[in-house]
């Protein structure tokens, strides 16, 4: 009877510690420390991180003691006379050769590990990262796969009008998928300002960086969906362009690469196809909630002089070509305009032109024109 | 370091002139620095001001306050003025009035040009503040403002901001040329540069390394007008510049930048130290050899700044090892101060409460630099708020604790009055607490990912950035405390003695407290 008391009661006890230290310490130790990630690389930048903590931890402890221990123990009132030394060259040696010697002990596994990270061989899957303001554009070298990569997190969730979701920052319309078990090599670049990809969890960080290519590599193992964000102050949206990749099975990537190519086959059709005002005007709402109200805001009205207003824009409302012009070459550098002939498709420009042109009363102050896919391909194809 | 007096001067003095022609005309050393020292209390209000609205923002995840566009100024603004406007011209007041008594000289050996460097600050910082106002914004692209965010893609005030920071230049460096040129021609006799007190050490290596690199940054910033303004392509790519060149030249000038925001600090604190520990400092040879060490090692660390822009092995390599040699010089520094209070008699005056929490709070600070010298953790670091702890802890309860200790160790000597001792310790612990509580949850959320300036953060970071925030807001509001305790010990208080402290070392302390308006018109003598 005692005794099974006893073991319940350590059963209770021993579950309430393993609840503890499983789920409610290691969560809240998620949230203060580094990701140990899930590459062999990150675990070895964590292992570093935390001896270097511990060494640090130590320093601090033996100096720190010293020092409370002197201002408790020679109080003016405890020790009225203060001894008169006031130098003493072999510990003043000594504080200098022993941190030295700390730091060559330090140095030997950075400098290995550092050394790793520069392997600079060739992946089995290239994918050239290019930061723009403010989205990542991901190219699949080998498989000419093109997409760029949005925040999807609601405006109405930043603005706090609706509850945040649980991937509130860190959710994107295209991630970027890679198989497990495959060296993949990222070649970064940027189209505009300087932007960082940092992917903790490979333990990645590359400055994006115009006219330079940066690369880095990583082998995942794990599958997952992994999240980060760009680490350097870009402008206006820095903090809202995050990175999200998915590592998947070799078949689950084989079917998405397939599917992909299919998609891109499907534009160049619709691309064909005869639009009406009210499907381009659809789209479009899509594409410029997702491409310009950032800058342009949702009700057109920008945010001059930087950002202009489209709603009674004289170009918007009366001049087409020039609308064109200016979506697919872009304005700069007074004003912030992108470049968008390279982000999106024939469609898409269309459609978000259509839009910007009937909405917001521009279509009974201007002249009201749709744009088709068929006029950009138009303008995309040579002038002699 | 212990000095004898053997003569004093007993001549007849003019006293300041009247009205506020004074400080505007005024050439008197210790004019100057009051009004250096008040100018950069007005920045470092305005500095603070603009991190609540930063800190305001961070609360809670989500847009409240401001906008993202607002946001990056904000912390543009406050990165510069504090940088600028606060840390640097409360170091140049304090030596303007204690270099000339600390070596015994009768002031400043320029003292025109004194004038000159002071009264540019106010429109350099007003031509800096008015871009708030002008179209399209102040500056918003960092207090680095790398290229081209800064060039091609600025606001029009950018050019403003340059114009500013050139007068900021101009003035620092006619203040470096006026400290070096006192310590090396106006010392009393019998001072050799090694019985020199450390805060004149710690000044002449900082001037020095402003003269070196302060025309750097007047570089880097004419060769952004240039690329702006003139066509040329110096950090634009498209045009066959390189961005990356920003980079090294501005961390060229930026790195030792730190230092001189943080050596004066080093020797404010040795005379606190020895001061109230009633003995002698510890290692006063090594603590100028350390000095001159970290100055020197300061010019070619700078790329550590830089780990992340993918630079050769070899340069990554070179630039952790030199970096982490910086430890070995700091430690020197911390164990001589440790060793200074080890058998001492110490008492607990807010002076050393400030520097004790100096040395402590400097060291974490440090720690976290050697973590983050560390190359390949660095990859994890870089550009999170693990970042922004660390130099916060350099810089808040680094420069700015030392700052204050300064003020409330010397201002009996300035006003003759003695700070009301009992606000000045809750002043202290107002704000150790408040820097603490601000500044150190931000190493784990940066450690556990989120990235520095951004004006909104994804959910996992909410509860310790709020905890922040509040540390935030009680470190501000006492800084009110202290302007009010300055105040009140500028209008009255009990009177102070010559010495003002019982183990107070060192020329200073040998004339009148209030100091009369020129002090060694006839040098002392200096014996050990």
């Amino acid at each position: 009877m005692f005794k099974k008391a006893t073991t319940s009661f350590n059963c209770k006890v021993s579950s309430l510690l393993i609840a503890l230290f499983s789920s409610q310490t290691f969560a809240a130790w998620d949230d203060i420390n580094m990701t140990e990630g899930v590459t062999a690389i990150s675990k070895e930048v964590f292992e570093l991180h935390m001896l270097i903590f511990w060494i640090c931890v130590v320093i601090g402890v033996i100096v720190f003691g010293v020092m409370f221990y002197s201002m408790f123990a020679y109080t003016k009132k405890k020790n009225p006379n203060p001894s008169t030394f006031h130098e003493n060259t072999k510990v003043e040696l000594a504080w200098t050769i022993v941190p030295f010697l700390i730091l060559v002990f330090m140095a030997i596994p950075a400098s290995n590990t550092l050394t790793t990270i520069y392997d600079d061989s060739a992946g089995d899957i290239n994918i050239q990262v290019v930061g723009y303001q403010w989205k990542w554009q991901y190219k699949y070298l080998e498989d000419e796969i093109d997409f760029f990569s949005n925040l999807t997190t609601d405006l109405d969730e930043i603005y706090n009008k609706t509850p945040k979701g649980e991937h509130y920052l860190e959710e994107v319309d295209e991630v970027v998928v890679i198989p497990v078990g495959k060296k993949i090599r990222f070649l970064i670049t940027a189209n505009d300002v300087i932007h960082s990809w940092w992917m903790p969890d490979f333990a990645i960080k590359q400055d994006a960086i115009p006219g330079f290519i940066n690369t880095a590599w990583t082998v995942v193992d794990k599958p997952g969906t992994y999240r980060g964000k760009c680490t350097e102050l870009c402008g206006k949206n820095h903090g809202f362009m995050p990175v999200v990749v998915k590592a998947v099975p070799q078949d689950e990537y084989d079917s998405w690469v397939k599917n992909k190519k299919e998609e891109a086959f499907k534009i160049a059709e619709l691309t064909e196809k005869d639009w009406t005002k009210e499907e381009l005007f659809e789209r479009g709402e899509e594409v410029y909630a997702k491409n310009c109200v950032a800058c342009h805001q949702t009700n057109g009205q920008g945010i001059p002089p930087i950002f202009p207003a489209l709603a009674g824009s004289d170009i918007v409302m009366n001049d087409a070509s020039r609308q064109i012009e200016i979506l697919m070459e872009g304005v700069g550098p007074t004003y912030a305009m992108q470049a968008f002939g390279k982000q999106l498709n024939e469609i898409d420009i269309a459609a978000v032109i259509t839009y910007s042109r009937n909405a917001w009363s521009n279509a009974e102050n201007g002249d009201g024109k749709i744009v088709t896919p068929k006029d950009i391909v138009d303008y995309k194809k040579p002038k002699v | 370091m212990s000095a004898v007096i053997e003569s004093h001067d007993h001549e007849h003095h003019h006293g300041p002139a009247k009205g506020i022609t004074r400080w505007f005309y005024t050439t008197n050393h210790k004019d100057i620095g009051t009004l250096y020292l008040w100018f950069s209390f007005a920045m470092f209000l305005i500095g603070g001001a603009m991190a609540m609205v930063i800190r305001a923002e961070l609360f809670q995840p989500g847009m409240q306050i401001v906008e993202p566009e607002f946001y990056n100024q904000m912390l543009t603004l406050h990165g510069l003025i504090m940088v600028f406007g606060a840390v640097m011209p409360a170091f140049v007041g304090l030596a303007n009035w204690l270099v000339p008594m600390m070596v015994g000289a009768p002031d400043m050996a320029l003292p025109r040009m004194n004038n000159l460097s002071f009264w540019i600050l106010p429109f350099a910082f007003t031509v800096l503040l008015s871009s708030l106002f002008m179209e399209g914004g102040a500056p918003n692209f960092g207090w680095t403002f790398y290229a081209p965010l800064s060039t091609t893609y600025a606001p029009p005030s950018v050019t403003f901001f340059i114009f500013s920071v050139h007068i900021m230049g101009a003035s620092s460096i006619m203040g470096s040329i006026n400290v070096i040129v006192t310590i090396m021609n106006m010392r009393a006799p019998g001072m050799t540069l090694m019985k020199m007190p450390l805060f004149v050490w710690s000044w002449l290596i900082t001037a020095y390394l402003l003269i070196a690199v302060m025309p750097v940054l007047a570089g880097a910033v004419t060769m952004m007008l240039m690329d702006i303004h003139f066509g040329t392509s110096f950090f634009d790519a498209a045009g066959g510049g390189d961005p990356v060149l920003f980079q090294h030249i501005f961390w060229f000038f930026g790195h030792p930048e730190v230092y001189i925001m943080i050596l004066p600090a080093f020797g404010i604190t040795s005379h606190i130290i020895e001061t109230f520990s009633r003995k002698q400092l510890f290692g006063h040879a090594s603590m100028v050899w350390a000095m001159t060490s970290i100055a020197i090692l300061s010019f070619v660390v700078w790329a550590h700044h830089m780990f992340t822009v993918g630079m050769p092995l070899a340069a990554e390599l070179f630039f952790m090892w030199a970096t982490m040699l910086i430890a070995v010089p700091t430690g020197v520094k911390v164990f001589n101060w440790v060793t200074t209070m080890f058998k001492g008699s110490i008492t607990y005056e807010t002076p050393m409460l400030f520097s004790i929490a100096f040395v402590v709070l400097f060291t974490i600070g440090g720690f976290s630099g050697l973590m983050l010298a560390i190359t390949p953790a660095d990859f994890q670091y870089h550009d999170t708020y693990f970042v922004v702890a660390h130099f916060h802890y350099v810089l808040v309860p680094g420069a700015i604790f030392s700052i204050m200790a300064a003020v409330y160790f010397w201002i009996p000597k300035w006003t003759g009055n003695m700070y009301d001792e009992r606000l000045g310790k809750l002043h202290f612990w107002l704000s150790f607490i408040g820097v603490n509580v601000t500044f150190f949850p931000q190493h784990w959320i940066g450690l556990a990912g989120m990235p520095r300036r951004v004006p909104d953060y994804a959910l996992q970071f909410a509860d310790w950035n709020m905890v922040s925030s509040v540390g935030a807001f009680l470190f501000g509001a006492s800084q009110i405390l202290f302007l009010f305790i300055v105040i009140k010990t500028v209008m009255g208080g009990k009177k102070a003695t010559p010495e003002v402290w019982e183990g107070a070392r060192g020329l200073e302390w040998t004339v009148e407290s209030p100091a009369p308006y020129h002090t060694f018109t006839t040098p002392p003598k200096v014996t050990q």
